[in-house]
């Protein structure tokens, strides 16, 4: 049983402006935290999405088919030896993962030294030199993996050619996708940085950026062991 | 995207904007959002009903030439099923209870200013769009809309000379089904981002009101399904148009091979019902959640068991992704895993059990307001047992083999998934449109609009059973000269007959709903006595919710007739009650 009591407490206009941060807007911890969650569920539909294609490669591999010439089930999942240059991609793509987590922790630090003492200079522009070296490795690693695809099709492997070679193109088309929305990341936080946007919106980028470009980079690292070891 | 997020929250935090484009089409407001989801949803609605008509009026007089189609081939009713079942579960059973009310109502409810990432929000919408308008485009193209069903069962779908709309028209409707998990997916992660990182002080989670438990839970499932959805599509369409073999295998059409080979069918089922009963379950739980909200709103009592509300939501949503395989006892699984798929599936009917009995305690002893929301909770209920009842029925293998393919699978799942989700929609509408609009809706048609329906959904769907169990099959165009359906086709008629009628009254309820908008009575900011957050704020509630103040919350959400308290309700941020000893 309940009884009403009169003991009242007033609306607090302070958790609506946000503590130490302009009016209306929450401040860099709230932000940061609230960006970190949103890409942490943003990422659940991406490992759905991979979770899923695994399923039918492991399904797929074991599905025979009718021969209609000895009227027998036979196996079509003939193996495909994969290009090397995979494996330098993926030395390129953990290396601008490091250089990424460079980024991250240094635009960070200064976030972090702005927001506890206002009027602090930033001087972050050393930060700039990690975000367009990710970037640049970003991009070359998407280049090396469309010269991989180069190197399948020069060896007759197409997208229809076995449902190998299908998962393939597939596994690592939807990575690369996936991989570009992460330059483009990169980018934006680029163009905050042009556009003088604040500190604390620029780290709030990058990290997020960051954590999804690490996420990227161990997703391809399952991808390849997938193609490798499980085929 | 996040730049632009930051740069969106601080526009929010200011003054509202004032040109139409940015007020009304790109809006970043939460409000504006949900009304545009639920306007698309309202458009949605009366095209897949329209196309339902079609199909009933096809039924009983299968010679008669159809508005907009003359004759009507075997094929064409089947477009009409494809494109009546698409439309319906994703515009409209998903769109308007989690995207309308949820993206207007849970911000509000919780205490926050707007959704966590407003821009997202807004493409989530706009995203949402463009899937509807691409799948009407369908109707539009050579070969015309597709023939595979709602389910775009493989190989039927995924090759493109399987028949007329499996061409173009089936591309564009894969391409608007992805479009729409993208959409889903964007609204799913705000929903969830706004409910655990945004509530007000004081809002903790056992808190909250059911109406929110069910939002969230919801877009865990979308979270979770969607992606698997999105994926069953991205090979459908590369079996399609690039020459894979994921889903086909070694067929021949009119006698030739079609290069595909080793593909499976079953694969497709698997990916596309791991979605789609998790699917039953988005259309439905927000539903739940605003009748339970209801039916404690106007019995003036606490709902009965809200631990036990929220755990058996939870429940729903986690066994709901266990037993996608009772859509395929036909598919000549093990016995083995359908008898699991089986129990899992029978598991299910303990929380909704829970649910059921938790309504009907709320209702006992209550002082009951028989207003219209109330009208359509209560008619929620019965609709939600009448239909659910016949679940175990087809979850048994044994029965399902012999019910899959006729009427009472149809019966089934309209009463429990379709016509209670949309009386959840009614009920939520009615109850509402005073906070959207600042007008009362008219009370004398909202009770038409009630009656019609409820009478008219029961006259449609009981027969239907029976047409099952005697064994009349669905999907078949023309039954009018098959023997021995010839006594069952007065039946058939009765259910048209009763489909004229129903589909009549809900043209009350758009008169009602535009009418009251600019005529209705002016409202109060609390015309119902209700005590969640939403009731506490302005009527229409201004750009940033609360007027520039956050509530603090001191008390659960159904606080109703408390011993002591000056009224027989408390808001959710009024002193705190306290247990008496």
């Amino acid at each position: 049983m309940a009884s009403f009591s009169t003991t009242a407490t007033v609306d607090d206009p302070r958790i609506s402006l946000g503590v130490g941060s302009s009016p209306g807007l929450p401040d860099y911890a709230t932000r940061l935290r609230r960006a970190r969650l949103g890409l942490l569920v943003a990422l659940t539909p991406v490992l759905m999405l991979f979770v899923s294609f695994s399923s039918a490669y492991i399904v797929r591999q074991g599905l025979p088919t009718l021969d209609p010439r000895t009227n027998a089930l036979v196996r079509d999942w003939i193996p495909v030896t994969l290009p090397k240059l995979l494996l330098i991609n993926t030395g390129v793509l953990i290396l601008s993962s490091v250089f990424m987590e460079l980024a991250r922790r240094q635009i960070k630090v200064l976030a972090t030294r702005v927001a506890t003492a206002p009027g602090v200079s930033a001087g972050d522009q050393t930060s700039i030199p990690w975000l367009s070296m990710t970037i640049v490795l970003g991009v070359t690693f998407l280049f090396g993996q469309w010269t991989a695809w180069r190197q399948l099709a020069a060896n007759g492997f197409y997208v229809a050619t076995t449902p190998s070679s299908s998962f393939i193109y597939l596994l690592t088309g939807t990575h690369a996708i996936h991989l570009m929305g992460g330059v483009l990341g990169l980018f934006a936080a680029g163009i905050a940085s042009l556009l003088h946007r604040s500190l604390a919106t620029r780290s709030i980028v990058v990290d997020v950026t960051a954590w999804y470009w690490h996420f990227m980079a161990g997703l391809w690292i399952y991808i390849l062991c997938l193609l490798e070891f499980a085929s | 995207m996040a730049s632009h997020e930051f740069a969106a929250q601080a526009a929010h935090a200011h003054d509202a904007p004032q040109g139409f484009i940015r007020k009304w089409v790109f809006s970043l407001d939460h409000k504006v959002i949900g009304l545009q989801y639920y306007f698309l949803a309202l458009a949605a609605v009366f095209v897949g009903m329209f196309l339902s008509l079609l199909m009933r009026i096809h039924l009983i007089w299968p010679t008669a030439a159809l508005p907009l189609l003359g004759d009507i081939r075997p094929e064409t009713y089947l477009t009409l099923v494809t494109m009546h079942g698409t439309i319906m579960v994703f515009f409209v059973l998903t769109t308007a209870p989690q995207g309308g009310f949820g993206n207007y109502f849970l911000p509000i409810q919780i205490g926050a200013p707007d959704m966590a990432f407003p821009v997202l929000n807004m493409l989530s919408f706009w995203t949402t769009f463009l899937a509807f308008i691409v799948m009407i485009a369908a109707f539009f193209v050579a070969g015309g809309a597709p023939l595979h069903g709602w389910t775009g069962y493989a190989p039927l779908s995924a090759i493109q000379s399987a028949g007329p709309g499996e061409g173009l028209g089936a591309d564009l409707w894969i391409i608007s089904i992805a479009l729409f998990c993208i959409g889903a997916l964007m609204g799913a992660l705000n929903f969830i981002t706004t409910t655990l990182d945004m509530r007000a002080k004081g809002m903790t989670m056992m808190r909250m009101p059911l109406t929110c438990w069910a939002w969230f839970v919801t877009a865990i499932l979308g979270l979770l399904a969607f992606g698997v959805l999105l994926s069953g599509g991205i090979l459908l369409l590369m079996d399609r148009n690039l020459g894979t073999s994921f889903f086909v295998p070694l067929v021949t059409i009119n006698g030739q091979l079609t290069g595909h080979k080793g593909g499976s069918p079953l694969l497709w089922q698997h990916l596309f019902w791991f979605f789609g009963h998790p699917e039953v379950y988005i259309a439905i739980l927000p539903a739940m959640g605003m009748c339970s909200q209801l039916l404690s709103v106007f019995s003036r009592k606490p709902i009965f068991g809200y631990k036990a509300m929220v755990y058996a939501i939870l429940s729903i949503g986690f066994l709901g992704f266990m037993v996608w395989g009772h859509h395929m006892f036909m598919s000549g699984m093990s016995p083995y895993t359908a008898f699991a798929f089986s129990i899992m599936t029978m598991a299910i009917g303990v929380p909704s059990a829970i649910k059921t009995f938790n309504w009907l305690g709320t209702l006992v002893r209550g002082r009951i307001r028989f207003a219209s929301p109330m009208l359509f909770a209560i008619g929620f209920v019965s609709l939600f047992v009448t239909g659910g009842i016949s679940g175990p029925f087809l979850a048994q293998p044994v029965l399902d083999i012999q019910l899959h393919d006729t009427y009472f699978v149809p019966a089934h799942f309209h009463l429990i998934m379709g016509v209670a989700s949309i009386f959840g929609i009614f009920a939520a509408t009615y109850y509402w449109f005073p906070k959207m609009f600042g007008r009362m809706m008219n009370e004398s048609m909202a009770r038409w609009h009630f009656w019609f329906s409820f009478i008219g959904t029961y006259a449609i769907f009981m027969p239907m059973h029976y047409l099952g169990m005697a064994g009349m099959p669905r999907r078949y165009s023309q039954m009018t000269e098959v023997g021995y359906l010839l006594d069952l086709i007065p039946l058939q008629k009765f259910i048209t007959y009763a489909a004229f009628i129903t589909i009549a009254g809900q043209l009350i309820f758009v008169v009602n709903l535009f009418w009251s908008m600019f005529k209705g009575k002016k409202a109060s900011d609390n015309p119902w006595e209700a005590t969640t957050l939403e009731w506490t704020t302005a009527t229409p509630p201004p750009h940033d919710n609360f007027g520039g103040r956050t509530p603090v919350v001191h008390n659960g959400p159904y606080e109703y007739s408390v011993p002591g308290a000056p009224r027989d309700y408390v808001m959710q941020n009024d002193p705190e009650i306290k247990a008496a000893h």
